[in-house]
Formats: C-alpha cells, sequence, structure tokens
C-alpha cells in the first residue's frame, strides 16, 4: 500500500477543507480533489470582509477575503486540485457523484460543507412574508461582493458574536440598526466587540424577548416584539442559529448528533460511515475559522492511517452530555461544546460516573462555540459542576 | 405584446377578469378560437393570488358533495389537466392518497366516504384496516383505526399550472395586461367598458369574472348579487427534502363539513408540506401566517407523522380559499350584462379549472359569443421544475440556487420568457430560485447580480 497511489476528495473548499487537502498532500497522498460548488473556494471568509481571521492556524491576523485567497493558495501550491463551480449530490466511503450524474472514485471522502444561519422560516416566526428578510451570510455577501444596498434601518435578531458582526456590515453598508433582539438575559458576544458596535452606535438590545410577528407587505414595516412592543424597520436580519449543512452527510446515512444536527464523529474526525470523515463547521457549528482549518491539519494523519490499511473506529456516537450542556463535538485541539443558559462551573469528564477529569472553574455563555483545550476520553460524559 | 399599456376603445371580444389558475385557464382555452381576447390581472403577474398557496394537489374529486357543480367540474378538470399537463411541461407525480381514521368515530365514517365516493363515480378507493395503512406508511404515529386507499390522487406544480396557461394564450394572441385591477364598470347595450385603477379602460363585448378573493366584488360591479366572500385562510408549513423518504403519499385526514382537514403530503419539488389550517377571517389580504396557526399545525403534524417534526423547515405560507356562504361554487350568467362569472372557487380550484373554463365557453356560447376555431394553434413548453423529471442542472449547467439546484441558465430564461419573471416571486414560481432550505442565505447576492434587481424587487 503506498499514499502516493491513493485518492481523497474533500467535498467544500472552505478553510477546513483547503487545510485538510493541503496537509493531505503534504502528507504524501498522491491525488488530492477538492470539490467547491461556488465560482471560488475559500467558503465564508470569501464574504467576512473583516480582521480576525487566521490566527491559530497562520499565526497572524487578516481579513476574510484575504484569509480565504490565502488558503486557495496554499493548497494549489501542495498540488491540490481544485474544482470549483462543481457540485457533490452524494458521496459514499468510495468517492462522490456530482450534479450532472458524473461519478468520481476515491478511497476515502472528507466532508467540509460547514454551516449556515436558519432563515427566518426554519424559525418559524409568524406575521406577513415581506421584502427585506435577510441572514447574515447573505447581506455580507451582498454587501462584499455585489456591493448592493440592503436596507435602511434593521432590527437583528440574535445576539451571539455573529450579530455583532452583522451589525457592523450593515453599519459599512449604510443601513442603521434600531435593535439587537435576544430570547436571553443579555447578550452572548465578548464585551469588547459589544462596545465596538452596539454601544458605539447606541443600539438598545432588547432581552429575554423574542419577534412576535414580521410586519409589511410588499416591505418590511416593523416587527412586534413578544412584550407587545413594536419597532420600526425595513430591515430584519436574523443572525446565527446554525444548522450545518449536514444533507451529503445525512443522504450517505452517518449517525448524527439529535441536537447539534452534525454528523457524530470520533475524536480523529471518522463518521460512522467507513472512508467518511468530517470536519469543520459541519460538525462544531459554529466555530472560528482557523479551528475549522486547524481540523483540516489534523484530519490529514487519520485519513493516511486508514489508506495505510487502519482500522475504522466501531461505534462512533456523539458525545455524551448532561444539561445545561446542549451538544460536545470533538476539534483539532480538543472539544467544543455548548450550554443552554448563561453558568458558572467547572466542566468535568466522567466515565461511569467516575471524573477523569475537571476543569477550572469558568463562565459558560449560551450561543456560543465554547471550546476547550482538552480531549474526552472514548465513553466519558461531560457535565457541568455548577457553583462559584 | 404581453404587457401593453392600453386605452382601448376597440372592443375585446372576451375580456377575462383574473389572471389565477382559473382566469389564465379560460383565456388559454378562448385563445383557442378564433377571437379578440384580453386577460386583465391586478397583480404584477399571473398566479399571485391564491393559486400560488395551495396544498398543490390534483383531486379525483372523491369527497366533493355528490350532485354539485364542484363535484362535476373536479372531476372533469382532473382528467383534463392530468392529461395537459405532461405535454406542456407541467410537473404531476401519481403518489396516491391514503385516508387515515385516528379514532372509531372516524373509523366508522369511512364506509359513508367511500359511497360518497362511488357516488361521485369515483370507483377505485378501497378501505383498509390499521395494519395495511401502516404497511402503506410506516412512519405514521400511534392510533390509526382504519384508512382508505385512493390511489389517483396526484401531486402537480402550483406554480407552472397559470403559468403554463397564460404564456399558451398569449402565444396564442391573448393580450395580457397586469398591474390592471377592475375598479369599475359600464355595462352597455353591446360593449361593457371596463375602467382600471390607472385610469386605463378597456372595452369589452364579453367579460369572465374570474377575479377569484375579489369576485364579489366584480359581481356587484354589473349590479348582480347572490354570494359574498369571507376568505378562509390556510396556513402551511413546508419541510426540508431530507423529511421526503417519511412518506410515500398524501395523508390525508377525514374531512369535516368545514375543511378537508390538515394533511401531510409530499410536493413535486421533493419536500413535504403540512396543512392547511381553516380560518374564517375579513381580511382579504391578510396572507400572514400566525403564532396559533404554526403551533396548532405542528401539534396535528406530530400526531400523523412524529419524525416529520425534527426535520428543518424550509418555508412557511398562508393562502386564503374564496369561500362564500354557499356550500358549492357559484358559476353564473348574464345574457343581457353579456357576463360569465365563476365565483366562490374555493378549494379546489387547482384541480377544477380547465373545466372551469370548458364551463365559462359553454355559458359564454349560450349567451350569444359565437366561436370559430383558430387555424392553427401555437402550442407551448415549460421546463419542468419537478424531481421527477430529468432537471437541467444534471446535464450540466452552472449551479446558481444550490438548495434548489437552479442554474444560471434557467434564471436568465425565465427573465426573458414571453410571460416573465418580473420579481423574486415570480422568479421563485418560475425556477425554484431561492425557494429552498437557505432562503438566500448562500444564493441571494448572486441571483440579485443575475437579475440585476434591487433586493427587495
Ligand atoms: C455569516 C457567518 C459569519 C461568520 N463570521 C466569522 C468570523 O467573523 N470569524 C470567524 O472566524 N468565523 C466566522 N464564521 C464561521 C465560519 O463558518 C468559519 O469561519 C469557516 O468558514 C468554517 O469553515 P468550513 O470549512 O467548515 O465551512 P465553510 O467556510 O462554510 O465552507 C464550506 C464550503 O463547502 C461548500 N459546499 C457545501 N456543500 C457542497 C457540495 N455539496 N458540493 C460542493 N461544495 C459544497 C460551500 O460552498 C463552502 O464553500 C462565520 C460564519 C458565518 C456563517
Ligand atoms: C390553503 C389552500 C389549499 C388549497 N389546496 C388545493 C389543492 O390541493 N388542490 C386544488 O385543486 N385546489 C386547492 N386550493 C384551491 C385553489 O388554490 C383555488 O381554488 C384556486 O387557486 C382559485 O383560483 P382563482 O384563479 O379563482 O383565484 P386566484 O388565484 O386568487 O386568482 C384571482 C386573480 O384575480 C385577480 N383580481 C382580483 N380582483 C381583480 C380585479 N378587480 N381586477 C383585476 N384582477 C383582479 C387577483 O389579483 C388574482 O390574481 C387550495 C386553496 C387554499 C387556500
Amino acid at each position: 500500500m503506498n499514499l502516493a497511489d491513493r485518492t481523497v476528495i474533500v467535498v467544500g473548499g472552505g478553510p477546513s477543507g483547503l487545510s485538510a487537502a493541503a496537509t493531505m498532500r503534504n502528507a504524501g497522498i498522491g491525488r488530492v480533489v477538492v470539490v467547491e460548488r461556488e465560482r471560488q473556494a475559500g467558503g465564508i471568509p470569501r464574504h467576512t470582509d473583516h480582521l480576525g481571521f487566521a490566527i491559530r492556524d497562520l499565526r497572524r491576523v487578516m481579513s476574510g477575503p484575504r484569509y480565504a485567497s490565502r488558503l486557495v493558495d496554499i493548497a494549489a501550491r501542495s498540488g491540490v486540485e481544485l474544482l470549483t463551480e462543481t457540485t457533490v449530490t452524494d458521496v459514499s466511503g468510495t468517492g462522490v457523484t456530482l450534479a450532472d450524474g458524473t461519478a468520481i472514485h476515491a478511497d476515502s471522502v472528507v466532508l467540509a460543507t460547514g454551516v449556515r444561519e436558519r432563515p427566518r422560516a426554519a424559525r418559524l416566526v409568524p406575521g406577513d412574508r415581506p421584502a427585506g428578510v435577510f441572514t447574515t451570510g447573505s447581506i455580507q455577501q451582498l454587501t462584499a461582493l455585489h456591493h448592493r444596498q440592503v436596507g435602511r434601518r434593521a432590527v437583528i435578531v440574535g445576539a451571539e458574536h455573529v450579530s455583532f458582526s452583522a451589525m457592523s456590515t450593515l453599519r459599512h453598508g449604510g443601513c442603521e440598526t434600531a435593535a439587537m433582539v435576544t430570547s436571553l438575559p443579555r447578550h452572548q458576544t465578548y464585551a469588547v466587540l459589544r462596545m465596538a458596535t452596539a454601544t458605539r452606535y447606541r443600539v438598545p438590545i432588547h432581552t429575554e424577548v423574542d419577534v412576535a410577528e414580521i410586519v409589511g407587505r410588499r416591505r418590511v414595516e416593523a416587527v412586534i416584539l413578544t412584550d407587545g412592543s413594536r419597532i420600526t424597520c425595513d430591515t430584519v436580519v436574523f443572525t446565527g442559529d446554525w444548522i450545518p449543512d449536514h444533507e451529503l452527510a445525512r443522504r450517505c446515512g452517518t449517525g448524527m448528533d439529535r441536537v447539534s444536527r452534525s454528523p457524530a464523529i470520533s475524536a480523529s474526525f471518522e463518521t460512522s460511515r467507513p472512508g467518511v470523515f468530517a470536519i469543520g463547521n459541519l460538525v462544531h457549528p459554529a466555530e472560528t475559522a482557523d479551528l475549522c482549518a486547524l481540523d483540516g491539519r489534523v484530519v490529514a494523519p487519520s485519513v493516511a492511517r486508514w489508506l495505510m490499511g487502519g482500522l475504522w473506529p466501531h461505534a462512533v456516537a456523539p458525545l455524551a452530555v448532561e444539561p445545561p450542556i446542549v451538544w460536545a463535538a470533538p476539534t483539532a485541539v480538543g472539544v467544543t461544546l455548548r450550554v443552554a443558559e448563561f453558568v458558572t462551573g467547572r466542566l468535568q469528564a466522567s466515565v461511569n460516573e467516575t471524573p477523569v477529569w475537571t476543569q477550572r472553574r469558568q463562565r459558560f455563555v449560551p450561543n456560543r462555540a465554547i471550546h476547550i483545550s482538552q480531549t474526552v476520553p472514548v465513553g466519558a460524559s461531560l457535565s457541568l459542576v455548577r457553583g462559584r | 405584446m404581453a404587457h401593453v399599456a392600453t386605452d382601448r376603445i376597440e372592443p375585446f371580444d372576451v375580456v377575462v377578469v383574473g389572471a389565477g389558475v382559473v382566469g389564465s385557464a379560460v383565456a388559454r382555452l378562448l385563445s383557442h378560437y378564433d377571437l379578440t381576447i384580453a386577460l386583465v390581472e391586478a397583480g404584477p403577474d399571473v398566479g399571485t393570488g391564491t393559486s400560488k398557496a395551495n396544498t398543490a394537489i390534483l383531486h379525483t374529486g372523491f369527497d366533493a358533495p355528490p350532485g354539485s357543480v364542484e363535484a362535476r367540474l373536479v372531476a372533469r378538470g382532473y382528467a383534463l389537466l392530468r392529461d395537459y399537463a405532461p405535454t406542456v411541461g407541467i410537473s404531476i407525480e401519481q403518489t396516491g392518497a391514503v385516508l387515515v381514521a385516528w379514532d372509531d368515530e372516524q373509523a366508522s365514517t369511512l364506509t359513508t366516504l367511500r359511497n360518497k365516493a362511488q357516488a361521485n363515480g369515483y370507483m377505485s378507493a378501497e378501505i383498509i384496516d390499521p395494519v395495511e395503512v401502516y404497511a402503506l406508511e410506516s412512519h405514521l404515529g400511534p392510533g390509526v383505526t382504519g384508512g382508505m386507499v385512493v390511489p389517483d390522487e396526484h401531486l402537480i406544480d402550483p406554480w407552472s399550472t397559470p403559468i403554463a396557461f397564460a404564456t399558451e394564450a398569449v402565444a396564442n394572441g391573448c393580450v395580457l395586461l397586469t398591474n390592471a385591477q377592475v375598479v369599475a364598470c359600464d355595462s352597455g347595450d353591446e360593449i361593457t367598458m371596463l375602467h382600471i385603477v390607472d385610469g386605463r379602460r378597456i372595452a369589452a363585448r364579453f367579460v369572465v369574472n374570474a377575479a377569484g378573493l375579489h369576485g364579489d366584488t366584480l359581481h356587484r360591479m354589473f349590479g348582480l348579487d347572490g354570494y359574498t366572500i369571507r376568505p378562509r385562510r390556510g396556513e402551511l408549513i413546508v419541510f426540508d427534502k431530507l423529511a421526503r423518504p417519511l412518506l410515500q403519499r398524501t395523508i390525508l385526514p377525514v374531512p369535516t363539513a368545514h375543511t378537508k382537514g390538515v394533511l401531510v403530503a409530499p410536493t413535486v419539488f421533493g419536500n413535504v408540506m403540512l396543512g392547511p389550517t381553516a380560518d374564517d377571517i375579513d381580511d382579504r389580504t391578510a396572507t400572514g401566517s400566525t403564532r396559533d396557526g404554526l403551533d396548532g399545525l405542528l401539534a396535528k403534524g406530530r400526531r400523523i407523522i412524529p419524525a416529520l417534526i425534527d426535520e428543518e423547515v424550509t418555508a412557511v405560507y398562508a393562502g386564503l380559499r374564496a369561500a362564500t356562504e354557499h356550500s358549492d361554487y357559484q358559476v353564473s350568467d348574464d345574457a343581457a350584462l353579456r357576463y360569465v362569472g365563476l365565483g366562490g372557487i374555493r378549494s379546489t380550484g387547482l384541480t377544477a379549472s380547465m373545466a372551469l373554463a370548458e364551463e365559462a365557453l359553454a355559458r359564454l356560447q349560450s349567451i350569444g359569443l359565437t366561436v370559430v376555431d383558430r387555424e392553427t394553434i401555437v402550442s407551448i413548453g415549460l421546463q419542468p421544475l419537478g424531481e421527477a423529471t430529468l432537471r437541467p442542472y444534471q446535464t450540466g449547467g452552472r449551479i446558481v440556487c444550490h438548495c434548489e439546484r437552479v442554474t444560471a441558465d434557467e434564471i436568465t430564461a425565465a427573465c426573458a420568457a414571453a410571460v416573465p419573471a418580473r420579481d423574486f416571486d415570480g422568479l421563485r414560481r418560475r425556477t425554484r430560485a431561492l425557494a429552498g432550505r437557505c432562503q438566500g442565505f448562500y444564493c441571494l447576492a448572486e441571483v440579485c447580480a443575475l437579475t440585476g434587481w434591487p433586493v427587495d424587487r
């Protein structure tokens, strides 16, 4: 068996897929093909036009678009084949099928299809169905890639990191933010990010309320909140509330985490389908781009091991968690988890009720991908020991 | 030709008011004769009223009230549209349906329903026991007490149907006027003058009223009376394509006098639909959804197919049935006014549309319209939107809308068609672009760039 004779297909050319591909080529795998459905590879950072990328993987600070093209260059220089404007419609452990029916054989497949935000309908927000309702992803593309005017006065639904990022995007595009709305008691981002946006632009954050109704026949005219208040606006941006792009994973029958709706993976990114790996925000919605890129580096040796005749782990299942933890998934450097409420406590991993490790006390914030640099042993369950 | 701004005193032989599925079907049939026809629509496009928001089932009419006008026209319309659809690219799929009883009382009505079906001339309905029901639909929730199979119910693409009719009408010389709400009319001895909202006028020898929810208003403009429309709102939830394997066929409830009830049905686009609700309301424009409506649907859906509720929701919408104080369609004609009214077409008008067109033609003839066959009839073909036939992306082409797999060429073609897309809603109904699970997260910006339209067009 020789790695140089082997083919691996990576589905999705975002930070995780591109990094995986480059690292696999550098590890000696003969043919690595990244299949990307957009015109350009690079994934979400192509249109997140602000600084803060590349910190943990490339150890520098770059803007999203520069980071995206940098990752494309690195992959190309490593000899990765890049197929753009090409959609994968089905995968298995032995290859992929493209939209036009072409089958490409591979010895292994890595899924790196990323994550999107739940749009309004998926959140079942009632009311009229006017124009002017968006997600952060769509307004970023409209402003960063196509220089389009989105609206004049927006309400942002959500108060997590990406919600504040949406506020900057709107501001740059000449749209003021009338208010932010979150069902939780506080915003869920870093104080500095909040200061730099909501505080600076004097945007009120309505807490512990939801959008009860959207009003407007042709274009949004207002939103009505569950506390009865009405906010006049012509734009509503639904932010966060991540849903992984898991269609291919589910179609090929990988086991799923019912809560995160990601394919379940082992600590080395194997899914329950032999030959199919899954990485990036498809498996931990939604971490930062640099961490996704690190997943790509860590999956490479595990793919190589499989190609050299290694064994596939037999029971790949989601990590077991106890409330208020809602889900947890392995990452390149530990584990990422989510909690349902603001809570202070110690994270503990136990096997058969016996603690294996306990972290030091920290504050856990909901709606955030909380990243822990410690691995969870097989069969362990994660819980939170509350208290000061 | 399709969108002349006219102040035409030269009368059209027939003006059809309302370009929903019914009015478009009428215009199509009339365009096969040597007549001058106009199809006058208040909205910006054909099919923007009730015709775009329904459950998209081509009904056999097994449960219609026997002997009613509706029963006759649904049965006839079913056969006509089933045969016509594949010839012009309207997707249909014969999945069949199973009507499911959930308690003893419902189970006891199955025989009555089967007899009703037979009275309607539909002989293939068959009563089955719960074990057989579960054998057909293994994802049904617990508690099924019986069922009835209706093998001839079809799914149909509701968006393409009025567009195909209107496209064929226009191809055969019909003038389509959009953004042209009729606000008043003067009926003379030979000519009826219709006044349009912006001051335009249009003259007609004969008028067909296919104004859907506003049918009674137009009826009254002619000095006629007899029915009043009170909209019955139906809210619907469309689930992700990943839910499609949960059912093989349409799952119907036992109908009541008020409504056909909440069903779960596959769509030709590969999704699953849950609904509709039935609420009598006063506002004829209230096509919004409500918290109570959606929560009620989820509760019902959870009972019918529990696993469905775990799937992602792709879209939510509401349609208004043109219900009246009568249970039957309100079809009428008036020789002196040279007028045919197709009113109160509430919950089966998609199926009955082509039969309603025949009915309108017969009545027009009975009140003095003479018709001569056109020498040649131009036929048309649309790109089918359903999943059961080959889609353009499968033979190459750049996919722009990834969720629905719509290519750039389809979007460009829809904007350049004889009855073109003029806004995102029209584009969605002609191509499926933006109708998928991400609702524009990935492709809205690209679609804006391709069409050159602002985001709120
Ligand atoms: C709106 C938004 C804003 C964000 N802002 C930030 C930020 O400011 N900073 C930060 O660090 N992170 C941010 N993130 C997190 C972001 O997800 C990560 O930055 C990173 O892009 C995830 O990398 P990935 O490779 O897992 O997925 P992605 O970057 O999403 O890449 C997935 C790729 O797969 C392709 N693909 C999917 N399905 C198929 C298929 N069937 N066939 C072919 N190709 C396919 C897609 O086109 C896409 O290019 C943001 C995310 C979103 C959604
Ligand atoms: C929830 C729901 C589910 C349904 N399910 C099914 C089903 O599964 N199968 C089925 O066969 N049927 C179904 N139906 C019924 C079907 O949708 C309707 O019967 C059909 O669409 C009616 O078509 P229409 O052309 O009469 O009305 P519309 O589509 O409303 O068209 C009327 C048109 O007239 C125009 N108009 C009104 N006033 C004027 C004016 N003054 N001047 C100019 N234009 C005017 C309007 O703008 C509109 O476009 C359902 C209906 C609902 C609401």
